[in-house]
């Protein structure tokens, strides 16, 4: 990432950075993850996008739902690509935010399906996205710890 | 005909999340001979982008709208070539995994364009 082009300034910029730890979070398995990530972002934010501009109002919850989820996801992946031990923070704490959306909506979408008219990204815990947004947190989660 | 061209892309996409699989499988990172498999795939997604918009400035109406149909055909274009260039940045076999999981994206992009075109086929 940009990172690895401003490693070679010029001497006498001070960075300090060549005797900083690696804390990059996109290497190895993190590719993956931030690609992941990546792909649910476009998804959420262009879905969340079109239906709360054209169809708000057949069903408020869940497009609003499914912006929450995009913002996350949104959040998460700029965490990645930032890298550093406050965004990898940062991003633990909002993986353990989306595992608990996806279980809570994915219940919700089940107990109380007539409060949803439409699906939200988390419905039925993600079945409409393979299931990706449900195991995404929980390896974003062992991948951040491993990281520390 | 888009379905035809659908199908081929998504047959394409799987036999490239195969190759560059197996190509992880032998901790390897993605090599020339990927990125021309990888070129190969996007120029059929490029294809597919035209015919579909030509498809769609002729009066053909997707059963799901328009805006969507596009959407998914711009993000299928570029599914393959995202994930090509994290590849480049990781030279090791995480990177062959991504596009592996770039070229399966692709393919589940496939099945929904075929759904969102609906079955009439206009």
């Amino acid at each position: 990432m940009p990172e690895s082009a401003a490693t070679g300034s010029a001497p006498g910029t001070a960075d300090g950075a060549a005797a900083a730890p690696d804390r990059r979070l996109v290497k190895g398995p993190g590719l993956l993850l931030v690609w992941l990530y990546g792909v649910m972002v476009v998804g959420a934010v262009s879905r969340s996008i079109y239906q709360i501009s054209t169809e708000f109002d057949r069903a408020p919850l869940a497009y609003a739902l499914s912006a929450v989820a995009a913002l996350v996801y949104a959040f998460i992946t700029y965490s990645l690509v930032r890298g550093g031990e406050a965004a990898r923070k940062a991003a633990l704490v909002c993986c353990a935010g989306e595992l608990a959306g996806v279980l809570l909506v994915g219940a919700w979408t089940l107990v109380r399906p007539e409060a949803f008219p439409d699906a939200t990204v988390w419905s039925d815990f993600g079945m409409g996205y393979l299931f990706i947004p449900v195991i995404l947190p929980v390896t974003g989660m062992l991948w951040l710890r491993r990281r520390r | 005909m888009l379905d035809a061209l659908t199908l081929t892309l998504g047959v394409a996409a799987l036999a490239l999340a195969g190759w560059c699989g197996f190509a992880a499988y032998r901790d390897q990172p993605t090599k020339d001979w990927h990125f021309i498999g990888m070129a190969v795939v996007t120029l059929l997604a490029l294809a597919q982008l035209v015919v579909g918009i030509v498809r769609l400035a002729q009066g053909g109406e997707p059963d799901e709208g328009g805006v969507i149909f596009v959407a998914y055909l711009v993000g299928a274009f570029c599914a393959v070539p995202a994930a090509g260039f994290l590849s480049l940045t990781e030279r090791t076999k995480w990177g062959s995994v991504t596009v592996a999981a770039g070229a399966v994206v692709l393919a589940v992009l496939e099945v929904r364009l075929t759904d969102i075109w609906g079955g009439t086929g206009a």
